[in-house]
């Protein structure tokens, strides 16, 4: 779990079972986990309204154990990227009430909320939990290019190579934390760099 | 008799000044001699002739340089100005405020007629003399918003209200002290405010809520706030702090009465009748030591809210590596004598 921040960061639950007959799951690597773990709890035929979306760690695990979960549908994807078009296509013709439950990295979570909002859906009816790493994405407020898993702080943008401080505030509409140069009023002044969100 | 425009610049050469007059009228932010936070907020009011208050939507002096230097920032950065879709009416809304407001107070420079939709603005200082439908954003060159924003001085955001919150949908915002439109647009009060340090644990947003909520319509209500900037820059954006942020190592004991600039931010809060949003101008006022010290008063006070401030307060606004210079600077106009009650000078 994060630890006590500002309140723009997001702070995650547990999974848990929403009324409904309609139920999708977005998952990465160890987020796979979460919903293992929630299936515990759940009413009889719950999966068979369910379906799951999975981006595998590089390790590969969990598969199995998700399929075996018997949901309606199970897809797995290779990246975030890849499941984009998939992902948007469902929530577009996703019917009300359909729940939907995100679990793994912030990353993940973060731009499948964003694609879940673009949608209509209200942030705060969404299920999430955080399981994994904590590397953050991050927008850089100088160019604006969006750097993935950063693990360090402060970083540097993949982008325009400014060091940046990996600030608290986070964006859901831009699914990103804040970077800002953080030796801007003098260049000279180089901060070690430690690597703090693993 | 109108204003007389000055032509500065608030960039390069930075040939920003106030006229003697401006600086009398500065809308000094502090009524007595420490500052912490509060939820300083009142009625928005016509204020004594001669003030910033004279009118409820001020034009200065600065008018039209400020109109160009915002120009110059969009041509830039058009993401300084966004709007979220379903803020095109509050957009409407806006442009009729600030039409009605300008033309109000200074009929010399700005004419508003009306026949049914079809509107005709004149804008003399900046050369305008359009004609449009109203809420038909195809007969306008801008959307609304950013078409009447482009003529007004301050930073405007627009809020929407729902489930008892006020969301950050739509903005024009270029003059602003540190913080990013483009970042914070679609976050509630709360999620923009979050990087704001103590104001939180004193219940200072629940409160502002509350109060901001319940403006009515014809009921405006404003407060201030401050900060300060070294050179007098408008654009002292986080997009830009890679740029500006060395000016806060340049500040010397002889170049402190030129460089370090007080910035006061006039704040006002409207309710938008057709969309039901509110709309937030935040008027930046500039003024430099040499300036603000012809006042002594104001010397004597400052000195003190300065050298008071908390640690935390200071690090947020930026004065860190320069408050020691300035405080020594500010020392020698502080005789010690007491302080009058109030924000006006003697």
């Amino acid at each position: 779990m994060a630890a006590k921040s500002i309140i723009s960061r997001p702070v995650y639950g547990t999974l848990s079972p929403q009324p409904g007959k309609h139920h999708l799951f977005v998952a990465d690597a160890e987020g796979a986990v979460a919903i293992i773990e929630m299936a515990k709890n759940v009413p009889a035929g719950f999966f068979g309204g369910a379906e799951i979306v999975f981006i595998p760690g590089p390790d590969g695990k969990h598969v199995g154990a998700l399929e075996a979960l018997k949901p309606a549908q199970f897809h797995l994807a290779a990246s975030f990227a890849s499941l984009l078009p998939r992902l948007k296509q469902t929530l577009t013709n996703a019917h009300m009430g359909l729940r939907l439950y995100l679990s793994g990295t912030e990353g993940l979570i973060g731009q499948a909320m964003q694609v879940a909002l673009e949608a209509g859906i209200d942030h705060t009816s969404m299920q999430t939990e955080h399981r994994g790493s904590l590397a953050r994405r991050m927008q850089c407020v100088h160019c604006k290019g969006i750097t993935e898993n950063v693990t360090t702080q402060p970083a540097t943008c993949a982008h325009c190579g400014l060091l940046l401080l990996v600030r608290d505030h986070y964006s859901r509409r831009l699914a990103a934390f804040q970077g800002v140069c953080i030796n801007a009023e003098d260049r000279s002044e180089i901060p070690p760099m430690e690597e703090i969100f693993r | 008799m109108g204003i007389t425009f000055r032509k500065e610049t608030f960039r390069d050469d930075f040939t920003f000044r106030n006229s003697p007059e401006h600086i009398r009228r500065f809308p000094f932010p502090f009524h007595e001699d420490s500052y912490m936070y509060a939820v300083n907020i009142e009625p928005h009011v016509v204020g004594p002739k001669g003030s910033v208050l004279e009118n409820l939507i001020d034009v200065d002096e600065h008018y039209v340089a400020e109109m160009q230097d915002r120009a110059l920032v969009l041509a830039e950065d058009p993401l300084r100005c966004q709007s979220l879709p379903h803020m095109t009416l509050a957009g409407w809304d806006l442009l009729e405020l600030l039409m009605e407001q300008q033309a109000l107070g200074y009929p010399e420079h700005f004419t508003l007629t009306r026949d049914g939709d079809r509107w005709r603005w004149i804008n003399r200082p900046l050369g305008i003399d359009d004609t449009f439908t109203f809420g038909d954003t195809s007969t306008l060159p801008y959307g609304p918003m950013e078409y009447i924003t482009r003529q007004s001085q301050g930073d405007f955001c627009i809020l929407d209200q729902r489930d008892g919150n006020l969301w950050m949908d739509a903005g024009m915002v270029t003059t602003q002290a540190d913080w990013s439109l483009d970042f914070d647009i679609g976050m509630n009060f709360f999620e923009w405010h979050a990087p704001v340090p103590l104001a939180h644990e004193k219940g200072i947003f629940i409160r502002a809520l509350k109060f901001l909520t319940n403006i009515q319509q014809g009921k405006p209500a404003r407060r201030l706030n401050w900060t300060m900037t070294i050179n007098p820059r408008l654009d002292t954006s986080p997009e830009n702090y890679h740029k500006w942020g060395p000016d806060r190592s340049t500040v010397t004991p002889e170049n402190v009465g030129d460089k370090v600039h007080l910035r006061v931010e006039l704040q006002s809060f409207w309710r938008l009748p057709r969309s039901n949003g509110i709309v937030f101008p935040i008027r930046c006022y500039l003024i430099k030591m040499d300036e603000l010290v012809t006042q002594p008063k104001w010397a004597r006070r400052l000195h003190r809210v300065i050298r008071d401030l908390p640690e935390e307060l200071a690090t947020y606004k930026g004065l860190t590596r320069y408050r020691p210079t300035l405080v020594e600077w500010l020392s020698k106009l502080d005789d010690g004598s007491p302080t009058s009650p109030g924000f006006g000078p003697d």
